[in-house]
């Protein structure tokens, strides 16, 4: 498997170390209701299709990378910069 | 038997080597398979199950039958294929899966007991009693199961692995192979071109045909001089993976003497734009009763031994087939001299026209002969027949080798024309099956397709070529009539390798496994080391019958990457000894070393356990005096590899207070301070301390074990959560080597080093300063409890520090201490490592719930705050002392006196133990049920698997000096 890096190019899956869902993207506010941390941190959707993940280009450049791929296919269709991510935080 | 005139082999080359312990000669470019039919030897190895006399059944990687353990060195490689195999000089094989020899068999009682050993033996017979299943069955399975035996000591032999890139992947090097790689090296793309033979060529090389040896050199000439092909010989394509990538093995050294540095195999990873599978077709057996003696083989292997290495299976042959394209072999023969006493066709309107008789409408029935074929009967149109001959060729037509269009998990489709399996497009992404292995199987039309195929591939890949002109060849139909199995009372056997007849597979199907998956598993059908390759398209004819169903409805099983068995050691290559992970060194490595410390991992780190003096022969002898040394003198320790992380900019101090559960911002230049820090669930993540170097610069310090762990959330936190701030980080780890000096006399120790007096220097201070007029970083910090401080120097002076520090300590009546001591004195401090924050910890669970500060949101706060993790239910830090001194274990459980030790009544478990030299006493950090409360307390200390039963105190976790009146000295 390889991955496009958008600072690095492609490289071999080897580089990047998978954390999981971008739901870890949407952090809830301060003081938001418990449920909304439970949405974040427990429950997850089991795509068998596309799906959007979080890697970290942990040998290369310490970019993280928000990567849609497809589950069935294996196809990776994109890969973008979490911190350059549109409605990204602030 | 050798013949004159044919063959690619070296005559002038004699190559000696060894079957069973005798000597044998054959040629350079010889196979053992083909070295050994010249020696005129039949018998090779024994069957799997019935321990079945076997001979040579194919002449490629397929063989069920002719499988050798070969001694290579210290190695022994066992089921290698002796089709596969070249000779060397000094060879020695082994027949394998027979005792006390080949000939002589003593499990070959197993084959007279055949009746009993039928499908699904093992499901019905190890069931009872129970009682047998460990001591009588598994035993017993254990000694049968397997066919060739590896050493048991470790692998020494050494392999390779590599990676390489391409625009097209050739697989395979038969007509439509070359003509694929012709076609794309000419348009200028770069072309991997992989054969698993030594020699390319495919097909051409020994079916005789009309395009022979002339064309495949001319073009292999032209592809060699081309420096866009890379050429891969003796390398089998053995998986198909995402995105274009493709395992393959190389044959390295197997076809040579074992050398040191000569790598048996190399595990190569090729990524390639653009596949072409162009792996030809298997012919396939006829199933008939005895069809398996030594002496019956397939017809195209019986043509390769002939044109590829001028070697003839026999000296009177028969031939039994079911289709045109098998004529060729005895036609052949017939031409090089043999004779062919009779063709027997299963079709009643199939040609006669030959030299030798013709019987239509035939089949063979049986076979004679205990060591090797002597007489098949059958019958024919015309009756029956018993007939002598010594080599029986068969053919049942072909299987296009689809496998690895499949090992994606798509299904080949059925062509009834051809009764055969062929890929379909886009099964696997970018590969194209071209050829043979697409059921084009006239050389005309696999040099089409090849040319065809590279087209596309490369009109995939924007480039654009043109088709070479295809030479001249032939290009018969082919034409066959199916016939998978002649009805008999015998065993015919369908999976050689595996000792599988038509029987169990229709026993199979009458017992209920009428899906292809069960009647595999149930009869092992396939699951031998050919993997099926030359029965499972049969097998799964049979069992269509016998539960009538079509051969496309009943479907075929899976197909699995490895196309060919691939060595652990290929896989692994590099992985071996030191090889298997990074090993990380301190700067004090060497010094440490030579002062006969035995290291220790710490992670990819190697760190000193101790440092024996003369004298003392145990760990805790030097432990003990180090830790007592550090108490009343001084000692150093190389604290390096803790991680460190440079975090610079006008917004550190906030990311800082973001990421930490207390507050950095209000630390003022020239403080340390120790934080607390939580993953977003709550729990503890890492903890540690950080220096404000400056109004905008911070230096953080990690655990050993956590530094990466902690890197990459910081990457996180900052890059999802507040890209926009003005903060950057970075590890240097590895740029600073750093030493805790600890004790009373730390400070007169850095006095006597350091080029300016520290005389005024508070507990959490950082400063400059510097030694020998290197500029050196000190911070008064302690995990012993003494008086101490570290000092980093940058990692170039680490080594000459140590040694100076270590000096001045010994002078002092100090030590250098290791692992066990630091570990003892942090105990002894109730200071917690990774044994305590192990995962499913809190802040409140470590007595730290007030750190979490409530006027700034950080990382895990929100989280930490959710019912359950706070509370008398949580298990809390304490402190264990033993009441009577008795040696106590890290992961023993705790529970109150008066309770069973049983699971439900669990109070707690023990994180982490040591013998204090200076309370002399066992101490323990555990985790306790409501522990807080219960200092003063008695509790039951059992460890299930030491076997220990110890009544302990429960304490505060601060054993020594909980004021911390030695540390702010």
């Amino acid at each position: 498997m390889r991955l496009t890096c958008p600072l690095c190019g492609t490289r071999d899956r080897r580089e990047f170390y998978y954390s999981g869902t971008e739901d870890y993207l949407n952090r809830p506010a301060e003081g938001a209701p418990i449920e909304a941390w439970d949405d974040m941190l427990h429950l997850r959707t089991n795509p068998a299709g596309v799906t959007k993940d979080l890697w970290y280009h942990e040998t290369g450049c310490g970019s993280w990378l928000l990567v849609t791929r497809n589950t069935v296919t294996h196809a990776v269709l994109a890969t973008e910069l979490v911190a350059a991510r549109k409605g990204g935080a602030a | 038997m050798r013949i004159a005139g044919k063959g690619l082999i070296d005559r002038t080359k004699p190559v000696s080597f060894t079957f069973d312990g005798k000597r044998y000669s054959g040629f350079a470019g010889d196979t053992l398979a083909s070295a050994l039919m010249a020696n005129g030897l039949r018998l090779v190895g024994r069957s799997f199950k019935y321990h079945r006399p076997r001979g040579i059944l194919t002449a490629g990687p397929e063989e069920p039958n002719a499988m050798v353990e070969v001694l290579d060195g210290a190695s022994q490689s066992p089921n290698t294929r002796a089709t596969v195999q070249e000779i060397y000089d000094g060879l020695a094989a082994q027949s394998q899966n027979r005792w006390p020899s080949l000939r002589y068999d003593l499990l070959s009682v197993n084959d007279l007991a055949a009746p009993f050993l039928s499908a699904g033996f093992y499901y019905k017979t190890f069931m009872w009693p129970r009682a047998f299943w460990e001591g009588l069955y598994e035993p017993l399975i254990r000694r049968a199961a397997g066919l060739g035996r590896l050493k048991p000591q470790n692998e020494t032999a050494t392999y390779e692995k590599a990676f390489a890139f391409c625009d097209l992947l050739v697989i395979g090097s038969g007509p439509a192979g070359l003509m694929a790689a012709l076609t794309a090296a000419r348009a200028g793309a770069d072309v991997i071109l992989a054969e698993q033979d030594s020699v390319m060529g495919g097909r051409l090389l020994s079916d005789g045909g009309t395009l022979g040896m002339p064309w495949v050199d001319a073009t292999l000439a032209e592809l060699r001089a081309l420096p866009n092909v890379r050429l891969m010989a003796r390398t089998t394509v053995v998986g198909a993976y995402d995105q274009g990538t493709y395992a393959a093995l190389e044959r390295v050294g197997l076809h040579l003497p074992a050398a040191p540095h000569l790598p048996r195999e190399s595990f190569w990873r090729i990524v390639a734009g653009q596949a072409i599978l162009a792996t030809g077709a298997l012919e396939r057996p006829i199933a008939f009763d005895n069809n398996d003696r030594p002496g019956i083989m397939l017809a195209s292997a019986a043509l390769t031994y002939l044109n590829r290495f001028g070697v003839v299976p026999g000296q009177k042959v028969t031939l039994f087939a079911n289709n045109d394209h098998a004529r060729q072999a005895v036609r052949q023969l017939m031409a090089a001299g043999v004779q062919v006493a009779v063709i027997l066709d299963s079709r009643a309107d199939a040609s006669t026209v030959e030299e030798c008789p013709v019987y239509l409408n035939a089949a063979v029935t049986d076979t004679q002969g205990r060591h090797g074929l002597t007489e098949i009967s059958g019958t024919h149109a015309g009756g029956a027949f018993k007939i002598a001959t010594d080599c029986l060729l068969m053919s049942g037509g072909w299987n296009p080798l689809v496998n690895m269009a499949c090992h994606q998990n798509a299904r080949p489709i059925w062509r009834e024309d051809i009764a055969a399996f062929v890929p379909h497009p886009g099964m696997v992404p970018g590969l194209t099956a071209a050829g043979a292995a697409n059921g084009a199987f006239s050389t005309h039309a696999a040099l089409r397709e090849g040319a065809d195929a590279a087209i596309a591939a490369l009109t995939d890949l924007g480039r654009t070529a043109t088709a070479p002109d295809l030479p001249q060849a032939e290009d018969a139909p082919y034409r066959l009539q199916p016939l998978w199995a002649v009805p008999g009372k015998g065993r015919a056997w369908l999976d050689f390798a595996n000792d599988v007849t038509v029987k169990d597979v229709k026993l199979a199907a009458q017992e209920g496994y009428t899906s292809v998956e069960h009647m595999k598993r149930y009869t092992t059908q396939g699951m031998a080391p050919d993997q099926g390759k030359n029965s499972n398209v049969s097998a799964l004819a049979v069992l269509a019958d016998a539960t009538g169903r079509g051969i496309a409805e009943t479907g075929t099983t899976t197909f699995r990457a490895p196309f060919t068995p691939v060595s652990i050691g290929a896989m692994g290559a590099g992985g071996q000894g030191a090889g298997f992970a990074p090993q990380r060194y301190m700067t004090s490595d060497q010094a440490s070393r030579d002062r006969g410390a035995p290291m220790i991992e710490a992670g990819l780190w190697y760190r000193p356990s101790y440092f024996p003096k003369p004298g003392e022969t145990t760990w805790r002898q030097s432990c003990d005096r180090e830790v007592l040394m550090v108490r009343s003198a001084v000692g150093v320790a190389d604290v390096s590899t803790l991680g460190k992380i440079d975090i610079q900019g006008p917004d550190a101090a906030q990311f800082l207070d973001f990421v930490y559960t207390n507050t950095f911002s209000t630390l003022p230049v020239g403080r340390v301070r120790y934080g607390l820090m939580l993953r977003e669930d709550g729990f503890v993540l890492d903890d540690g301390t950080t220096a404000r170097l400056g109004d905008t610069h911070y230096l953080m310090t990690t655990t050993t074990a956590a530094a990466g762990q902690v890197m990459r959330h910081l990457d996180f936190v900052h890059q999802a959560y507040c890209p926009k701030w003005q903060v950057r980080f970075i590890s240097v780890t590895e740029s600073w080597a750093q030493f805790a000096v600890a004790g009373p006399m730390a400070k007169m120790l850095l006095n006597a080093l350091l080029d300016q007096r520290i005389d005024d220097f508070p507990f959490m201070t950082y400063g400059e300063v510097s030694v020998e007029g290197v500029k050196a970083r000190l911070f008064r910090i302690s995990f012993s409890g003494e008086e101490g401080y570290e000092i980093a120097v940058p990692t170039v002076y680490g080594e000459a520090l140590f040694r100076d520090l270590l000096a001045k300590a010994e002078t002092l009546g100090g030590c250098a201490y290791g692992m066990e001591a630091l570990n003892v004195m942090r105990i002894e401090k109730g200071f917690i490592t990774h044994a305590e924050i192990h995962g499913r910890i809190t802040a409140f669970d470590i007595g730290m719930a007030k750190m979490v500060a409530s006027k700034k949101d950080c990382i895990g706060k929100a989280a930490s705050q959710r019912p359950g993790l706070m509370g008398p239910d949580r298990e809390q830090l304490v402190g264990l002392r033993p009441i009577t001194q008795t040696e106590i274990g890290a992961g023993a459980h705790l529970f109150n006196p008066g309770d069973k030790a049983e699971r439900v009544n669990d109070q707690g478990y023990v994180t982490s133990v040591c013998w204090s030299p200076v309370l002399e006493s066992y101490l323990g950090l555990a985790f306790l049920k409501d522990g807080r409360a219960r200092h003063g307390q008695r509790v039951r200390l059992v460890d299930h698997m030491r076997k220990t039963d110890v009544l302990c105190e429960v304490t505060d976790p601060v054993f020594l000096d909980p004021e911390g009146a030695k540390l702010r000295a």
